[in-house]
C-alpha cells in the first residue's frame, strides 16, 4: 500500500452535485440563524436554543458533504476518527462546563 | 504607510539588544557571504529549502531546533544571571520591562520552537523508514510545515530588535495580555507567531498520523509496529485533537486585542478564567505531546544497547494509548487555585495521580530491558540511564503538586518551576538528544563524537541538578516565579548555586556544538563513517537502508514477518534489503517552492498584522491564497526514478556492504 501514490483518489468523494447540495443547505441554515438572531423573533433563551440547534445540524451537513463521512466499509477509519473525536469534543465541552460552572459558583462571578 | 511602525521602535537605547543585534549581523552575514562565495545558493534551494524529502527536512529542523535552544538558553542564563545579582538593594542590569520579556521568550520559544521542532525532526527521520515506507502521505504539507515553524521563529526573533516581545508569560494569560494591559506590540507578536506555528504543527499531525495509520509495509500489523511509530502515533493524535483548542484560544485573545472584542476582558462581559480553561486544555496534552515520542525514543535506544528485546512490548503500547487518553482529563491540575470547588480539583487531581501508574510501568519496563542484557555504555544511554533517574524525581514532584491542597502552597513559586524544567529537560530534552545522537549516522552518514557527547551528558546532568534542586528548596522557602529582584537573605545563596548550574548547563551546549563540530571534521574517519547502514547492530527497519537512505528510502518495500522486524531478519538470514532486485521504476514526488513562498508571505502577514501595516497585511493574505491555488492547479507533481538508476544505487550499497564484510 505503501507504494500506492495516487491515496487521494479513493472512493467516496462525491461529485459536483454533493457539493452544490451541501452548499445550498449550508447557506440556508446559514440565513435562518442570521434571520432569527436579526428579527428578534424569539425570546433571547429561545433564540440560543434555536441557532445551537441550527450549528449541530450545520456540522453534520459539512461532515456528510464536505467531508464524505459515509457508512461504506472505506470509510471505517474516517468514522471511527469521527468518534473518536467526539469523544475528546464531549470530555472537553463537559469538563469546561462542569470547572466553569463550579468555579463561578465559588467565585460568585454570575 | 508603516502603521505604528516608527523608527522609536527599534531599541538602540537598550545595550544589550545592540549588542545581540551585532552579533546576530556579524555571524550572519559570515555565513551569508560564505555562501554566496563558495556558489552554494543554487544547491541550498534546490536540494534543501524545496525538498519535500522527509530526511532533509528532518536535518533542516534539527538547525532550527538548535537555533532555538540556543536562543532560549541565551534568554534562560539572563534570568539566573539577573537573580544572581538582584539581591537586597541591586536592582541587576535587567530592568523588569526588559526581564519579563525574556522569561515571556524564554518559554515559547523552548516549547514552539526548540522542544516541537526537534520532535517534529525525530518525527521526520523516523517515521517513514521505521514503518518501511518511501516517503510520509502528504510531502508538500510536510514542506509547509517546515517554513511554517520557521518562519514564525524567525517573527518571534524579529521582536528582538523592532518593537518588543509580550510581557505575559508564555501563555499570555489576559487580562494582563489584554489591549488595556499590553497596547505594545508584543502580544501580537506572541499570537502571529504561535498561531503560525500552530498551522505547520497540525498539518505535521495530520501527515504522520496519515503516514502511520496508511503506509505501513505489508505485514506491519499494528502490534508489529516499533514503539516510537506508536509514540509518534499517540502524540499526533494528540495535536490534531490539542492544537485546534490553542488556535481557537489564541484567536479570541486577538480578537479581542484587535477588534476590541470581550472574550477574556475584565469588563463587557469577559470571563479570562475561561482562557486558562481553554489554554491549558490545549496546554496539557501539549507537554504529553512532547514527553511521549521521548518515551519513544528510549524505547529505540535501550533495547539496541542491551542486546535484547524491548522488555514489555504490548504493556508499553498500552500505557502509550493510556496516558493519550489521560492527558486529556487532567488539565485543571494548572489552576487549582483559580477557585474551583473541592469536588473539581479532586477529580482532576486524582485522575493526574493516575497517570504516573501507566508511566511507572514505562520506566519498569525500561529497567527489565537492561536488567540481564548486555548493556553497552554508549553515549545514548547515558542520556538514557540519566533520562530514567532525573524524570523518577521530575515525577514524583508531579504527583505531590497533583495534591490540591500541596497545590495551594506551591503554585507559582519556584517548586514548580523546578518541577517542569524536571521533566522538560530530564525527561523531553535528555529524550530528544539522545535520539539525535542514535539517528545521527542515518540521517547524515557518520556516527557522532562518542567522547564529547559523554561531556555534554555529564554537564548536562550535574548542571541541571545544580540548576533545579535550589529551585525546590526556594519554592518550599516562598519565593514567586517571574521574580526580577528580591532582599529575602536566605533566598540569595541558592540562587548562586542556580547560576552555577545554569553555567554548567552552558559547558553543556558548549559540549554539543563541538561534538558536532568533531563529528562532521573526522566522518570519514573509518570509525565514524557508517558504510552498512547499520552501525549499532539495531533492530528496526530504518537501519536496513542505507546511511544516509537513497531519496526512494527502500527499492523494495520488505514484508514484515516479526516485531523488531530487521532484527527477525537478521537471525533467519533473510535479506530485508532483496539486493538484486528486481527493481521498477518509483513513483516520487517533486520538490517544491510553494512551501517556501507560502510561509514568506505568512511571515509579512503576520509582520503587517503586528504594527498594523494593513496594505503589507492585505497583499500577503493574496498571496497565500493565490500560491495555495497555484499549488492546487499544479499537476506535474511528481516523477519516476528508472529502474537502472534505483539498480546502479542500490548495487553501489551491496558493493560497500560486501566490502565491508570482507575486511
Amino acid at each position: 500500500m505503501s507504494t500506492d501514490h495516487s491515496a487521494h483518489s479513493e472512493s467516496g468523494h462525491g461529485g459536483a452535485g454533493a457539493y452544490a447540495i451541501g452548499f445550498v443547505l449550508a447557506v440556508i441554515l446559514t440565513a435562518a440563524s442570521f434571520m432569527i438572531v436579526m428579527g428578534h423573533s424569539l425570546s433571547p433563551s429561545g433564540t440560543l436554543m434555536a441557532i445551537s440547534v441550527l450549528a449541530a445540524i450545520q456540522v453534520v451537513v459539512h461532515l456528510i458533504f464536505f467531508l464524505h463521512m459515509n457508512t461504506t466499509a472505506e470509510a471505517k477509519w474516517n468514522n471511527n476518527v469521527f468518534l473518536f473525536t467526539l469523544m475528546f469534543v464531549a470530555i472537553f465541552i463537559v469538563g469546561t462546563l462542569f470547572i466553569m460552572d463550579n468555579t463561578a459558583a465559588h467565585m460568585m462571578s454570575r | 504607510m508603516l502603521g505604528r511602525l516608527s523608527f522609536a521602535d527599534i531599541p538602540v537605547d537598550v545595550p544589550i539588544l545592540v549588542g545581540t543585534f551585532l552579533g546576530v549581523a556579524v555571524i550572519g552575514i559570515t555565513v551569508l557571504g560564505l555562501i554566496t562565495y563558495y556558489g552554494k545558493w543554487g544547491y541550498l534551494w534546490k536540494e534543501w529549502f524545496t525538498s519535500v524529502d522527509h530526511k532533509r527536512l528532518a536535518v533542516m529542523y534539527v538547525v532550527v531546533g538548535l537555533l532555538a535552544l540556543a536562543r532560549g538558553f541565551a534568554d534562560a542564563i539572563m534570568m539566573r544571571t539577573q537573580l544572581a545579582l538582584a539581591y537586597a538593594g541591586n536592582p541587576g542590569y535587567l530592568p523588569p520591562h526588559h526581564y519579563d520579556q525574556i522569561f515571556s521568550a524564554h518559554g515559547t520559544i523552548m516549547i514552539f520552537f526548540m522542544a516541537m521542532v526537534i520532535m517534529t525532526a525525530l518525527f521526520n527521520l523516523v517515521v517513514p523508514l521505521q514503518i518501511g515506507a518511501r516517503d510520509v502521505a502528504f510531502p508538500f504539507l510536510n514542506n509547509l510545515s517546515f517554513w511554517m515553524t520557521t518562519v514564525a521563529f524567525v517573527l518571534i526573533n524579529v521582536s528582538l530588535f523592532i518593537g518588543e516581545f509580550s510581557q505575559c508569560g508564555w501563555l499570555a494569560y489576559p487580562p494582563l495580555s489584554e489591549a488595556q494591559f499590553s497596547p505594545g506590540v508584543g502580544v501580537d507578536y506572541y499570537i502571529l507567531a504561535v498561531q503560525i506555528s500552530g498551522v505547520g504543527t497540525l498539518l505535521t499531525g495530520v501527515n504522520f498520523f496519515v503516514t502511520i495509520v496508511k503506509m505501513r509495509a505489508p505485514g506491519m500489523t499494528w502490534m508489529k509496529l516499533p514503539v516510537f511509530c506508536w509514540t509518534a502515533l499517540c502524540a499526533c493524535v494528540l495535536i490534531m485533537v490539542a492544537f485546534p483548542v490553542l488556535t481557537v484560544a489564541v484567536a479570541l485573545l486577538g480578537l479581542d486585542r484587535f477588534l476590541g472584542m470581550h472574550f477574556f476582558t475584565n469588563d463587557g462581559g469577559g470571563n479570562q478564567m475561561l482562557y486558562l480553561d481553554l489554554i491549558w486544555a490545549w496546554g496539557h496534552p501539549e507537554v504529553y505531546i512532547l514527553i511521549i515520542p521521548a518515551f519513544g525514543v528510549f524505547s529505540e535506544v535501550v533495547p539496541t544497547f542491551s542486546e535484547k528485546p524491548l522488555f514489555g512490548y504490548a504493556t508499553m503500547v498500552y500505557a502509550t494509548c493510556a496516558i493519550m487518553v489521560l492527558s486529556f482529563l487532567v488539565w485543571v491540575h494548572h489552576f487549582f487555585t483559580m477557585g474551583a470547588g473541592a469536588d473539581v480539583n479532586a477529580f482532576f487531581g486524582i485522575m493526574t495521580m493516575i497517570i504516573s501508574i501507566p508511566t511507572g510501568v514505562k520506566l519498569f519496563n525500561w529497567m527489565f530491558t537492561m536488567y540481564k542484557g548486555r548493556v553497552e555504555f554508549h553515549a545514548t544511554m547515558y542520556w538514557a540511564i540519566g533520562f530514567m533517574i532525573t524524570f523518577s524525581i521530575g515525577g514524583m514532584t508531579g504527583v505531590m503538586m497533583a495534591i490540591p491542597a500541596a497545590d495551594f502552597v506551591l503554585h507559582n513559586s519556584l517548586f514548580l518551576i523546578a518541577h517542569f524544567h524536571n521533566v522538560i529537560i530530564g525527561g523531553v530534552y535528555f529524550g530528544y538528544v539522545c535520539g539525535m545522537n542514535f539517528w545521527a549516522p542515518k540521517a547524515l552518514g557518520f556516527k557522532f563524537n562518542e567522547a564529547w557527547g559523554k561531556r555534554a551528558f555529564w554537564c548536562w546532568f550535574i548542571g541541571f541538578y545544580f540548576a533545579f534542586v535550589p529551585l525546590y528548596v526556594l519554592g518550599f522557602d516562598g519565593m514567586t516565579r517571574r521574580m526580577n529582584h528580591y532582599d529575602n537573605p536566605n533566598w540569595y545563596p541558592w540562587l548562586l548555586v542556580a547560576e552555577v548550574g545554569a553555567v554548567m548547563i552552558f559547558f553543556g551546549i558548549v559540549c554539543q556544538v563541538t561534538q558536532i563540530y568533531v563529528s562532521i571534521r573526522d566522518r570519514n574517519l573509518p570509525g565514524n563513517v557508517d558504510v552498512t547502514g547499520d552501525p549499532w547492530n539495531a533492530r528496526s527497519l530504518e537501519w536496513s537502508t542505507s546511511s544516509p537512505p537513497p531519496p526512494y528510502n527502500f527499492a523494495i518495500i520488505p514484508h514484515i514477518h516479526e516485531l523488531d522486524a530487521f532484527m527477525h531478519d537478521k537471525e533467519n538470514g533473510i535479506d530485508t534489503r532483496h539486493a538484486g532486485g528486481p527493481y521498477a521504476p518509483i513513483h516520487m514526488p517533486k520538490n517544491t517552492a510553494a512551501g517556501f513562498f507560502i510561509g514568506a508571505f505568512s511571515f509579512t502577514l503576520g509582520f503587517g498584522l503586528i504594527w498594523y501595516i494593513w496594505w503589507l497585511a492585505a497583499i500577503s493574505l493574496v498571496g497565500v491564497i493565490a500560491t495555495v491555488i497555484a499549488r492546487s492547479a499544479n499537476h506535474d507533481v511528481d516523477y519516476y526514478i528508472p529502474a537502472e538508476e534505483v539498480a546502479r544505487i542500490e548495487n553501489e550499497h551491496s558493493r560497500k556492504l560486501m566490502a565491508q564484510a570482507a575486511e
